[in-house]
């Protein structure tokens, strides 16, 4: 079975030291090995920025996608083969910026894929610019006499929107971290998983201290998963307190579960072989 | 201008709404089984209702490659499809018009032309036999069938074939209402002075009774060529959001899907229809998507993703004319360049343009072929003529199509390798591809320059950067040889030689027909980048003037071949109205 570190490469990992990246790092290594996976048997998409060079020290099928990209391209891969563990990975930027209509339609798709957001409500790799989920009235560099616009909620957009498993979780608790991502994967669905990751270097504001004095657990409230109603009011607290866990489980089915292309074998099993195309030519005689 | 005397052309006007395109195509396939050839045209606005829509068809008993401009036979369902075509009509040629809806006065004709006009007054006629409104169509082809002398049991045949699904009661109707429109016409107007008949074969079918038509031929357009040669060609996945001319690509994948096991997705955006191509190519399946030029736009970053991560990928990409929205339902060959250099950065862009269904047909395995061997993004770059235009043709060869999938490690040959490198530097610049799921292969599909492993460098180490890049261009020279060769039409000994691509081929072989053969040849582009420049050499080596073609402003291929071949055109023949060019209008130019 494979331990936390066979997940590691070569290469040391070139995130700030004290980034948040590596709590959420462990947290997801230690995941996947308690879920008894192998390197190869998962395909993760990786966006671009700090997040997204993690591509480089996350030893599995990596594809490092575009900026804003990988929620398709994750899609597209459960599609092709289904027998694999799906994960996308990616920034506030890209995720709910530079990729906000693929993450709006990939909630009510539905794929069985998991979805990473390292939200540290700033731009890191650009150098401190403000997110899409930079507090209104936080000063950046692009934002100098503070921001003007409202935050985007993340979970607050993806409940009704149809995403079937909608969680958050904070970098700086990597037991939880693992616990919730281990849920996340399992999930048959389009599992979001927010996770609140300070970045030291360019938000003085939203501090591993910050949060702390913030967050609250959901399993300790004794949450009830299955209330979307009270979710979504749930999903808003934003604030002096900030909950984290398990927001909302749905269960409607995954898009590529309800396919009857791949009902017994997935394409890549199928291979490639040419199709006969003789019934089809008889509509146009 | 002038007209062949071989061919006849029929021509239904009236609203959107009012179902000319397929009460045309319907007789398009009658004649196909009657033995004849087709080649049809529809111009229609970009709304639902209303507004103006035109079918021509041009029919002969040899193969038919282009709609021609004269108009021998019209039905006109609204005025102002007659004032908008009435120009079109030529000596001998006849009107049919819904004179229960509007009057065409005989002063309104165009003169000196001996044109008739009869009105056909379709509710009445309607009313009078009983029949239903939704019958008008076959109303409609029942007065062409009984102008032409024209086999009215091939049309029966079509209405049992259509209606197959909805019951004897509505095989009835229809075969009732072309009966009824033969008749009316018959005696209503005087077919006998027609000049035209379109006599097909057989007369009888073997055992005597009348002929139900024979099914050797195919009426069919190259977006379904498309669709059929990506199943032929093994392609199980599609992403795609709908864009005219494009979009029938789609709807006939998603129609078959489950027949054929390929999974076919509309997402949100064409950003995303390409990296859902993209993210399929990479897990291992053969996989495409389509557009046009507004939606590949849209989707030139992600073609750079695939060069970089060297993952294949096919798009047809179905070109309208611009820029922006431009003229969406018409059509053009504007985006060439565009194509040509599409993405940011170094790398090799294939483009292969059908002329027609059939190469299309041939084409697309082909193109399947070239992603994966090469591991590149391949265009089949199409256009709204072809795309739209139905061609009958000989029954398309859908056997023997070879699939060659390049260097692919099976888990075997994978688990005998020690230290696998997704990009390895080889003699041939082709690297083996592992997939997603298999032991032993793990490394990144990366978008940042990388190693051999597919881990990010920077240009501290640029001497790997330059044996990244110049290992992914050593692929070119292999690439150049397996494309599709341009063909030589004509005599050598011709003396214009006339360059053209894509759709524009249809027009010049219809003229070629007209002209005497030393008046020019003709050289055709299937692949269009990369140019093989040795091999166009070969061919222009002994012609006396070169006259470039296009359905474009700028005669964007004759700078293509500028670039790479530093040669002049004596003429340059450019059309860019949106309309194709018609066989009259070159025979004009080129006599």
């Amino acid at each position: 079975m494979a331990k936390p570190q066979d997940f590691n490469t070569h290469v040391t990992p070139t995130w700030c030291p004290g980034c948040g990246n590596f709590g959420l790092w462990q947290g997801f290594k230690e995941s996947l090995s308690e879920l008894g996976l192998e390197p190869h048997q998962i395909a993760m998409v990786f966006d671009i920025g700090c997040c997204g060079n993690g591509v480089n020290w996350h030893n599995l099928y990596g594809f490092h996608s575009l900026h804003g990209r990988t929620v398709p391209v994750a899609e597209a891969i459960k599609m092709a083969n289904h027998n694999l563990k799906v994960i996308a990975a990616s920034g506030d930027g890209g995720g709910y910026g530079e990729g906000g209509n693929h993450f709006l339609h990939g909630c009510r798709m539905n794929f069985d894929i998991t979805l990473l957001i390292h939200n540290n409500q700033i731009y890191g790799l650009t150098t401190g610019q403000a997110s899409p989920t930079t507090d209104t009235g936080m000063e950046t560099k692009t934002t100098p006499s503070g921001q003007l616009e409202q935050p985007f909620h993340p979970l607050q957009v993806a409940i009704p929107q149809g995403a079937s498993f909608v969680a958050r979780t904070f970098a700086g608790d990597i037991k939880h971290c693992k616990e919730i991502f281990k849920q996340a994967i399992e999930h048959k669905g389009f599992s979001l998983v927010d996770v609140l990751q300070p970045c030291i270097t360019w938000n003085k504001v939203n501090t591993f201290q910050w949060y702390k004095e913030r967050i609250y657990k959901l399993e300790d409230e004794n949450w009830n998963t299955k209330d979307k109603d009270a979710a979504l009011i749930k999903a808003g607290e934003w604030g002096e307190k900030i909950p984290i866990g398990v927001l909302y489980v749905g269960d409607q089915s995954s898009y590529e579960s309800q396919l009857p292309q791949i009902k017994d074998k997935s394409l890549v099993e199928q291979g490639v072989t040419s199709g006969d195309i003789s019934e089809f030519l008889e509509e146009f005689k | 201008m002038p007209k062949n005397s071989n061919i006849f052309t029929l021509k239904i006007g009236g609203e959107a709404g009012q179902g000319q395109q397929v009460a045309g195509l319907t007789f398009a396939k009658a004649c196909a089984r009657g033995g004849l050839y087709t080649y049809d045209y529809s111009e229609y606005p970009s709304r639902i209702r209303g507004g103006l829509v035109t079918y021509q068809i041009s029919v002969g008993p040899e193969p038919v490659y282009a709609a021609y401009y004269d108009v021998n036979l019209m039905i006109c369902l609204s005025k102002l499809s007659f004032d908008h075509c009435k120009n079109e009509l030529v000596s001998g040629a006849v009107v049919f018009y819904d004179s229960d809806k509007f009057k065409i006065e005989q002063s309104e004709l165009p003169k000196d032309k001996n044109i008739k006009l009869y009105p056909l007054p379709l509710a009445t006629i309607v009313k009078e036999a009983t029949l239903k409104p939704i019958t008008t169509n076959s109303i409609a082809i029942g007065a062409v069938a009984a102008m032409l002398d024209f086999n009215i049991e091939l049309l029966n045949s079509m209405m049992r074939d259509i209606f197959a699904s909805k019951g004897k009661e509505v095989i009835d109707m229809n075969i009732k209402a072309i009966k009824t429109g033969f008749d009316y016409a018959t005696q209503n107007s005087n077919p006998k002075e027609f000049k035209y008949d379109l006599k097909t074969k057989p007369e009888k079918s073997a055992k005597g009774g009348p002929a139900s038509g024979g099914k050797d031929k195919v009426v069919i357009t190259a977006n379904e060529a498309v669709v059929l040669g990506s199943i032929a060609a093994g392609c199980k996945f599609m992403s795609a959001y709908p864009m005219t001319p494009a979009s029938s690509i789609l709807h006939y994948a998603a129609k078959w899907a489950e027949r054929s096991g390929m999974i076919v997705k509309q997402p949100e955006d064409e950003i995303s229809a390409i990296h859902m191509a993209i993210g399929a190519g990479y897990a291992g399946v053969r996989s495409m998507t389509c557009t046009s030029g507004g939606g590949f736009a849209l989707m030139a970053e992600g073609v750079a993703l695939a060069a970089l991560t060297e993952t294949p990928v096919v798009i047809a990409e179905s070109q309208r004319p611009g820029p922006a929205t431009g003229l969406p339902t018409w059509g053009g060959q504007e985006d060439l360049r565009f194509i040509a250099n599409v993405g940011h950065g170094d790398f090799i862009r294939i483009v292969l343009a059908p002329g027609d269904a059939k190469e299309a047909m041939f084409l697309t395995p082909w193109a399947f072929n070239l992603a994966e061997k090469y591991q590149v993004p391949v265009v089949i770059l199409l256009d709204k003529f072809i795309s739209e235009g139905h061609e009958s043709v000989d029954e398309l060869v859908t056997t023997n199509v070879k699939i060659d999938r390049g260097k692919i490690l099976t888990q075997e040959q994978l688990d005998k390798i020690k230290d696998y490198k997704r990009y390895e530097l080889t003699a041939d610049g082709i690297s083996s591809r592992a997939f997603p799921g298999m032991k032993g292969g793990v490394h990144i599909a990366n978008s940042d320059e990388h190693d051999e492993h597919g881990f990010t460098i920077e240009a501290f180490d640029a001497e790997m950067r330059i044996k990244q890049q110049d290992r992914r261009y050593k692929k070119l020279p292999s690439i150049i040889k397996e494309l599709p060769k341009p063909r030589f039409y004509g005599s050598k000994s011709a003396k214009t030689t006339l360059i053209g691509w894509g759709s524009v081929k249809g027009a010049v072989l219809e003229a070629m027909k007209a002209l005497p053969a030393d008046k020019f040849n003709f050289i055709h582009f299937t692949a269009v980048a990369p140019i093989d420049a040795e091999e166009v050499k070969k061919l222009i080596k002994g012609s006396k003037k070169l006259w470039l073609i296009e359905s474009n402003k700028t005669g964007q291929f004759g700078d293509l071949l500028k670039e790479n071949l530093n040669i002049e055109f004596d003429n340059k023949i450019l059309k860019y109205t949106g309309i194709p060019f018609f066989p009259e209008e070159l025979i004009e130019k080129l006599k």
